[in-house]
């Protein structure tokens, strides 16, 4: 049981704490116009949220995914701090117990061509806002991909993502993510693992099997040599009384 | 390889797991019905007169023999699916009977008493046209196979091809119809649409082209419809737009201009838009055809004609009249008329129609022929009709109809009305079925009746109880009284019949309605104990590419309401539906008011919410995501506002790879919180299944050697997705499965199965997910199991919610190698789920096989241990057996099985399970045997001639104690 569940899932999660506040400012102003960047080392995705009081999605960012093409923990998440309005404004949708929404665009992480890699729509996700509030903003976003790299899904789940309807005191935990990102791609199910079988199976009868063939003929066929003989003998000594009862007759 | 595996496993079937019937048990909880589908061809055996055998060949690519008498399959072929095995001309000559298959593909002839195979013969290519017999001087020796671009006869002998010839020019003319008048030629017929006719005429000695000819006929689109040959080689062909019947001499020398003869002169109309239809018959292949014939005028207009020296004269004039039909014996020619019994009253409503016969030379009809059919007024309209006539000891003429409507019902009759059989042909294609619990008997509805109610004090409720008590004093002593009475009949005539009235649950709940739904939109109710209909309803205007969902909205549970069932019916071209609701117990329809569904139906959900009457509220989603509630009473629509924010739901588009999730919200409007989209260029989703709403699962984790307990994931909204790469290429091929949670669209595994290809069948269920697919590498079929668990440690062990799980499960997965292909895939399913699984596996052999989940679990070690002996888990082998004792369904195999239905019985032990596909085979399974139910032999006299013996022999001590005690006291 312990190697399978071990290799299940193959996240190689960094946690990254968001400790970019220069970027915040920046990312706050960029807008979803250029979705994709990219430079030598790989390529970025935006992250977007939105949580609001009458529930209506409005996507704003709140940070980059940053994507290392080709390499499997090649992953890293840049997001700025919440910012005063957005604090209360996440404590108001928790009070109403509205939803906290996140967005990735659908991109490959596998194409090497930018025009690729970006196809239509978005992949979203949701938890309940006052269970991030309550979880002092910690999250884990995976993001799942198919066999070719795509993405296909985003998840988020906040520990503990139960809401308890605990106080929390905006200005220290509800400024800074502390989320967990990785990427999960699909694992190879296994196929009947015939070789491991065969060569026990193999084991068994070479243990088995060698004294019997060791045998000698007589020593195999002993008793059948022996009924033989003494059926002969039967038939051979009842004869002449058969022959009697013919004469009788 | 593969064999060498198979010896080694029998080595480590070290648990008995016999789940054989005895050869006493056989029938006696199961039953097979067999069906053949909607009927294409029927032809009577008229070899001989007393003949019973009766051979049809049907739209399912099935030939078979049915017994007139009875209604009983003497024997039955069934081919290959599709066109590849569709049975395109039934002929009958004698004993032999001669079967064109496969679009033209296979010629086969068989021996009709036993169904053995005479012969076969593989066909040229070209797609198939007509198939005739051909006679000479009175004997049928060849029959005659017409394609698109050549004529082959074959000997009826042996099939043997005596020759073949190409037709001419058969790139521009369509050759539609063959026919012979048994002197020496056979004419082939074809058409140039809208241009002209031409007949080739070859001789059947050596195919040599004896005569070609053109002739115009600009008005003409196909022969097949339109033209018959009538009496001694005329062609009839006719027209509806001039309204007018055109003649043409086949054998004479100038053949240039057909002859055309107006309906006006014979004082005939046509009806209007209406195709009409001649109709002629042949009764030996090698003599000409009748000169009498029928036309069609309308859909409830029929005229027999005569045709004499190019003159057309009307003989009789049916008017109205559904079905005609020709009829042969001896040397009288007959026809059959189905015309309506009230002759004043039209179309509406035909309750009973009257079948006569008539004289076919003369139209008179002939006296005391007269056959009553009534319609069934839950049923279709009659469609086809077969003649069987025979020759009486005072030469007379009788005979007996079989007659098809359009819910697939195969009825025959004789005179005077007397139905001799009924066959429901409509269940061999079910497409999904419900199990529904039996009401309870008169006895047991009052005493839960007697808690429904509300209370009205003490004494009435004490008189009410003193009642009801009495009540069921007397059932008991009228039952005491029928044991007794039945005792002294012989065993044979107390079978007791099931009808609708006497239905009532039996002591385990064991006997249940089945409702089942076909393709052709008939429902039926079948008493699961027998197997016999209890009540059938036709849904007249139900499109044929249908597809149907059944729920079941209240359970019998809730007397005084009825239970109720609802269908959900959605035309698969537009997505728009309807709602059908009844009473599954008794057949009818709700007056219910239903909802108009006015736009396309995205998605279903029936929810665990009831209202005030105990129904279930069921939820459609339209194509704008706005949600219809049914029922929508005022209490419902409170309720739902009051749950919306919990209520949510998944919509699949397959075409777009795309998963969504949708929450309610309080004005029924919907939002969507989640979405997957799967790449449609990398693979396509196949298939969709969550868990079923009545599954329990009583043990939330397992026990290891070790003692500490594996808890289960056992999230009820978790998706099992199942999807296949469009790269069908054997190495790059693969099967994917996603394990999605349908409330948070959270992905909790994702694994690709490589150089796999479907079809893949899986079942979902508890904690594990089973697939079946074919390893494109290996070239055979493979099972693999995945489960899941939380772990050592429970998160939340007092309730579920997907949206408080932050951990994701374990995932455990192996697989396995299956020797065979399989055609269906279900889980057995009981009342608590004490009871340990099978898998019922439906092979293409006709076979169900319960395969214990034991087999099927990833847990199973490489080298047993001490620990995994202590758990009872299986050693590793790579190879799953099929033993032949796991077969549920012994030698009644169930032809091309499509699905499996299983429902809980009222002992724990016991799971009923009903397949279906061609034919439909029910019984009960006991995955853990009977645990709960003492043995057939079990000595009850033994047993309580203990317990008395030792009640007594304590009496008798204890009265020897107290005077021993006596005694030492006064001592």
């Amino acid at each position: 049981m312990a190697p399978l569940s071990s290799s299940f899932i193959a996240i190689i999660s960094i946690s990254i704490v968001g400790f970019y506040m220069q970027f915040g400012d920046c990312n706050n102003g960029r807008r979803v116009v250029d979705n994709v960047e990219s430079d030598i080392t790989g390529f970025s995705v935006p992250l977007e949220h939105s949580f609001e009081v009458d529930d209506v999605p409005r996507f704003r960012a709140r940070g980059n995914i940053q994507l290392k093409a080709g390499r499997e923990n090649g992953v890293f998440l840049s997001q700025a701090l919440l910012s005063e309005k957005d604090r209360s404004l996440l404590k108001d949708v928790a009070a109403v117990d509205g939803l906290y929404r996140i967005r990735v665009p659908r991109v490959s992480l596998q194409s090497d061509r930018q025009t690729d890699r970006q196809l239509e729509g978005y992949l979203t996700a949701f938890i309940r806002a006052c269970s991030l509030v309550e979880s002092h903003l910690s999250d884990v976003i995976t993001l799942h991909t198919d066999v070719s790299g795509y993405l296909i899904g985003v998840s988020i789940v906040t520990v503990p993502s139960a809401c308890r309807g605990a106080e929390v005191e905006d200005e220290v935990d509800l400024e800074i993510f502390n989320t967990t990102i990785g990427v999960m791609a699909p694992v190879n199910a296994p196929a009947p693992e015939t070789a491991l079988y065969i060569e026990k199976m193999e084991q068994e009868m070479d243990k088995k099997g060698k004294p019997q063939e060791q045998k000698s003929f007589f020593a195999k066929y002993w008793y059948l040599i022996l009924g033989g003989a003494v059926f002969l003998m039967a038939t051979s000594s009842a004869q002449p009384p058969a022959g009697g009862a013919r004469e009788q007759s | 390889m593969a064999g060498q595996l198979a010896g080694f496993t029998v080595s480590l079937c070290l648990l008995g797991f016999t789940v054989a019937v005895f050869e006493d048990q056989v029938g006696k909880f199961d039953w097979r019905q067999q069906f053949v589908g909607e009927v294409q061809f029927a032809l009577f055996d008229t070899h001989s007169q007393a003949s019973k055998k009766l051979l049809v060949a049907t739209e399912k690519n099935i030939f078979a023999s049915l017994n007139s008498r009875t209604g009983e399959l003497f024997w039955r072929h069934v081919d290959k699916m599709g066109p590849e095995g569709h049975i395109d001309m039934l002929l009958m000559h004698g004993q032999d009977a001669v079967v064109v298959v496969g679009n033209g593909r296979l010629l086969r002839s068989w021996e009709t008493t036993v169904g053995g195979l005479n012969w076969e013969t593989v066909l040229d290519t070209g797609s198939f046209q007509s198939a005739a017999f051909i006679g000479l001087q009175d004997l049928v020796k060849y029959v005659a196979v017409l394609k698109k671009s050549a004529i082959s006869l074959h000997y009826l002998s042996n099939g043997h091809q005596k020759w073949v010839e190409n037709l001419p020019e058969s790139d521009t003319v369509q050759y539609q119809t063959v026919y012979s008048g048994g002197n020496g030629q056979v004419f082939v017929l074809g058409v140039v649409p809208n241009s002209h006719i031409v007949i080739v005429e070859y001789n059947i000695e050596d195919g040599e082209i004896m005569k070609q000819n053109s002739v115009a006929a600009p008005w003409m689109s196909s022969l097949k419809s339109s033209c018959v040959v009538v009496g001694i080689g005329v062609l009839l062909c006719v027209d509806p737009t001039t309204e007018s019947i055109y003649t043409l001499p086949l054998q004479s020398e100038e053949q240039t201009k057909m002859t055309p003869i107006l309906l006006q002169t014979l004082g005939l109309e046509m009806a209007s838009g209406f195709q009409p239809v001649l109709m002629s018959t042949q009764p030996h292949p090698a003599r000409p055809p009748l000169s009498e014939f029928f036309l069609q005028l309308g859909p409830d207009h029929h005229i027999l004609l005569q045709l004499k020296d190019g003159h057309i004269s009307a003989l009789r004039d049916f008017n109205p009249s559904y079905l005609v039909s020709f009829a042969t014996t001896g040397e009288k020619t007959v026809a059959a008329v189905m015309s309506p019994k009230n002759e004043t009253v039209s179309i509406h409503p035909r309750n009973a129609c009257s079948i006569n016969l008539f004289s076919a030379d003369t139209g008179r009809r002939l006296l005391d022929t007269t056959i009553i059919y009534y319609m069934d007024p839950n049923g279709g309209k009659p469609t086809k009709l077969y003649v069987h006539a025979f020759l009486k000891k005072d030469d007379s003429v009788g005979y007996r109809v079989l007659v098809q409507t359009e819910d697939l019902v195969l009825n025959f009759l004789q005179q005077p009305g007397r139905v001799v059989w009924t066959r429901e042909e409509a269940l061999a294609d079910v497409v999904t079925m419900e199990m529904v619990d039996l009401p309870l008997t008169g006895t047991q509805a009052e005493l839960e009746g007697e808690f429904g109610k509300k209370a009205d004090g003490l004494l009435p409720m004490v008189l009410k109880r003193l009642s009801s008590q009495l009540i069921l004093l007397q059932a008991w002593l009228s039952h005491l009284w029928k044991l007794f009475y039945d005792a002294r009949k012989p065993r044979s005539h107390v079978k007791n019949e099931v009808t609708i009235e006497t239905l009532s649950r039996d002591e385990f709940n064991l006997q249940k309605m089945m409702v089942m739904v076909t393709a052709s939109g008939k429902l039926f109710g079948i008493d699961s104990k027998s197997g016999a209909v209890l009540w059938k309803k036709y849904l007249e205007n139900v499109q044929p590419n249908s597809v149907f969902k059944l729920m079941v909205q209240r359970t019998t549970a809730h007397f005084p309401h009825p239970p109720q069932c609802t269908l959900l019916i959605k035309d698969k071209d537009t997505g728009l539906g309807s709602l059908y609701v009844f009473n599954p117990i008794f057949g009818k329809k709700s007056h219910i008011s239903v909802p108009a569904l006015p736009r396309p139906v995205l998605q279903s959900l029936l929810l665990p919410l009831m209202d005030q009457d105990y129904a279930k509220v069921l939820l459609l989603i339209d194509d704008q995501y706005k949600v219809t509630a049914f029922p929508s009473t005022k209490n419902v629509l409170q309720q739902l506002q009051e749950m919306a924010s919990s209520i949510f739901f998944y919509l699949v588009d397959a075409s777009q790879g795309r998963l969504s999730g949708f929450r309610l919200r309080k004005d029924l409007s919907t939002e969507l919180i989640w979405e997957v989209v799967i790449p449609t260029e990398v693979q396509k989703i196949v298939g969709v299944k969550g868990k079923r709403a009545n599954e329990h699962v009583h043990s939330q984790g397992r026990v290891m050697g070790d003692r500490s307990v594996l808890y289960k994931y056992l999230n009820p909204n978790l998706l099992a997705v199942v999807t296949e790469s469009t790269d069908s290429h054997q190495e790059r091929s693969f099967v994917g499965i996603f394990l999605i949670d349908g409330v948070t669209g959270r992905i909790v595994h994702e694994a690709v199965q490589r150089k796999a290809r479907g079809p893949v069948h899986f079942v979902h269920s508890e904690n594990w997910v089973v697939y079946v697919y074919w390893n494109t590498k290996s070239r055979r079929n493979e099972f693999s199991v995945l489960e899941l668990f939380e772990g050592m440690e429970l998160y939340n062990s007092t309730v579920f919610s997907s949206l408080d799980r932050p951990h994701p499960p374990q995932v455990l997965q192996q697989s396995y190698i299956f020797p065979s292909h399989i055609s269906t895939l279900e889980a057995t399913l009981t009342e608590k789920g004490i009871t340990s699984r099978h898998l019922l596996v439906g092979l293409p052999s006709g076979a169900i096989m319960s395969l214990p989940k034991m087999f099927l679990d990833p847990r199973r070690p490489e080298v047993g241990s001490d620990q995994s002996r202590e758990e009872n888990l299986i050693p590793y082998s790579p190879e799953m057996m099929i033993r032949t004792e796991w077969f549920i369904n012994y030698n009644q195999t169930v032809s091309r099985v499509r699905g499996i239905y299983t429902a809980p019985s009222g002992l724990e032990s016991t799971c009923l399970v009903v397949a279906y596909g061609l034919d439909i085979y029910q019984t009960r399974v006991y995955p853990s045997k009977q645990f709960d139910v003492l043995k057939d032999d079990y000595d009850y006299v033994l047993i309580s001639s203990v317990l008395l013996g030792l009640f007594f022999a304590t009496m008798i001590s204890k009265r020897l104690a107290e005077v021993k005690l006596l005694n030492r006291a006064w001592r």
